[in-house]
């Protein structure tokens, strides 16, 4: 099936000086990115963010794009999103990505924190028309770089939560995953799951603590 | 920064990280964090966990052509503009000036009686949030509340029966809050406050008043 492959999209080799990429230059998976030379086998995107920021790098991006779209649709859709507006709306966040690639401070998030918090407002714009007033942003410097050391760690604290979301009993996780995603208010999630109001804040505070636990 | 000891619940800030809370309440979340680095940085571990969430959504495969038409609408759109600098001390922080203007003179306040004084603010209609303004000084009615409301100080303090909130603090109150705040001495205290429900008087004539105060 050709949709099947489509979100293994990702960029043969990175670009020649001198020769920018353009869009013939990713092909279908089967083909290693240069990320999968990374021992960890986690590709380094926060420095992909830094190179579509410094030099506005489609190459990067594609990868990006490979990675990320697929999960910011599922997001989408998880959410209750159809698939056209899903489809639609995956291509405004991922240009938001590249628009606002300034903005991103791999100290202070991490790559899919922040892709989250761009495909979040595209929701509450797309699907419930609403307006999402944003906190005052922090003033930094002009151009001040962010340290690397903080950027490394953050990355590993991200892989650590993912493990930990992984390791949360099924229970936990679908309550804290629907409170993430859906609208519903907790005496919804209440009539829904049928457990009592108190039991469902006690238990997504138990994955909570669970979740701060193995962060340490 | 003062020094803030009253912050938000778990619960708002994963109802704000999620983007489902209400306008009207997203309004005092956003402009807290803009004065709290401790609940900013508890924000930031909440859009972490929506982060992994997203990351292990299963993969909904986009279209051949998506990231093609993702470059074109990136060539159409300009570049983001860095973002103008916070005003420091401001009385509203950045997110509350899109609503209410620069500054408290600048809003077109309602009387409510007594010098106290507030303004409704353009809001999604499944939440009210509105600014009060209440005289240094001023003792207001003993009240109850029918849903959730969450009272955020911006200027001055206030003081109840059980606590004493300053600029930054959050005071949330539910059905079973009951209390009589006393705006203290020194300045007038401006507080921004987003409910679900309209607030219930306990008196009798408080009461047949509220319609036409719609407090």
């Amino acid at each position: 099936m050709l949709t099947e492959n489509v979100h293994h999209i990702t960029y043969v080799a990175p670009p020649l000086p001198g020769q920018g990429p353009t869009f013939g230059d990713f092909s279908p998976a089967g083909v290693c990115d240069t990320t999968m030379t990374d021992p960890s086998n986690t590709p380094d995107w926060a420095d992909h963010m830094r190179r579509i920021h410094k030099m506005r790098d489609e190459a990067a991006f594609a990868a990006l794009f490979g990675h990320f779209a697929p999960r910011v649709k599922g997001f989408l859709i998880r959410s209750g999103a159809s698939q056209t507006l899903a489809e639609e709306c995956v291509q405004e966040v991922m240009a938001t990505v590249w628009h606002k690639a300034h903005l991103f401070d791999g100290s202070r998030a991490g790559v899919s924190t922040w892709i989250f918090t761009i495909a979040r407002n595209k929701r509450i714009d797309a699907l419930r028309k609403q307006r999402r007033p944003e906190p005052e942003e922090v003033t930094w410097g002009p151009e001040q770089e962010p340290d690397q050391g903080d950027v490394l760690a953050l990355q590993q604290e991200t892989e650590l939560l993912t493990q930990a979301m992984a390791q949360l009993p099924e229970k936990q996780r679908s309550l804290i995953e629907q409170a993430y995603f859906s609208d519903l208010s907790h005496s919804e999630i209440a009539a829904q799951t049928g457990l009592p109001l108190g039991t469902i804040k006690s238990r997504i505070r138990l994955a909570l603590e669970r979740l701060r636990h193995a962060m340490q | 920064m003062a020094q803030i000891n009253h912050h938000l619940s778990d619960q708002l800030l994963i109802g704000y990280a999620a983007a489902t809370l209400p306008e009207a309440f997203s309004l005092v979340v956003a402009t807290h964090i803009s004065l709290c680095d401790e609940c900013r940085a508890r924000l930031g571990e909440f859009e972490a966990v929506g982060g992994a969430l997203m990351n292990a959504c299963a993969a909904a495969p986009v279209g051949d052509d998506a990231l093609a038409k993702t470059m074109a609408l990136i060539h159409q759109q300009p570049q983001e503009p860095m973002k103008p600098r916070a005003v420091a001390k401001a009385v509203f922080p950045a997110p509350l000036r899109d609503y209410a203007g620069a500054d408290p003179s600048g809003v077109k306040w309602r009387s409510l009686g007594g010098g106290v004084r507030d303004a409704r603010l353009p809001t999604s209609k499944d939440a009210t949030a509105r600014l009060l303004y209440i005289p240094a000084g001023t003792h207001l009615p003993d009240h109850g509340h029918r849903g959730l409301e969450m009272t955020l100080v911006l200027q001055g303090a206030f003081h109840d029966e059980h606590d004493r909130f300053a600029r930054g603090d959050i005071d949330l109150a539910n059905e079973d809050t009951h209390h009589t705040p006393i705006a203290e001495d020194g300045a007038d205290c401006i507080c921004l406050a987003a409910t679900d429900a309209p607030l219930v008087f306990n008196g009798l004539l408080q009461r047949l008043a509220q319609p036409f105060l719609r407090i």
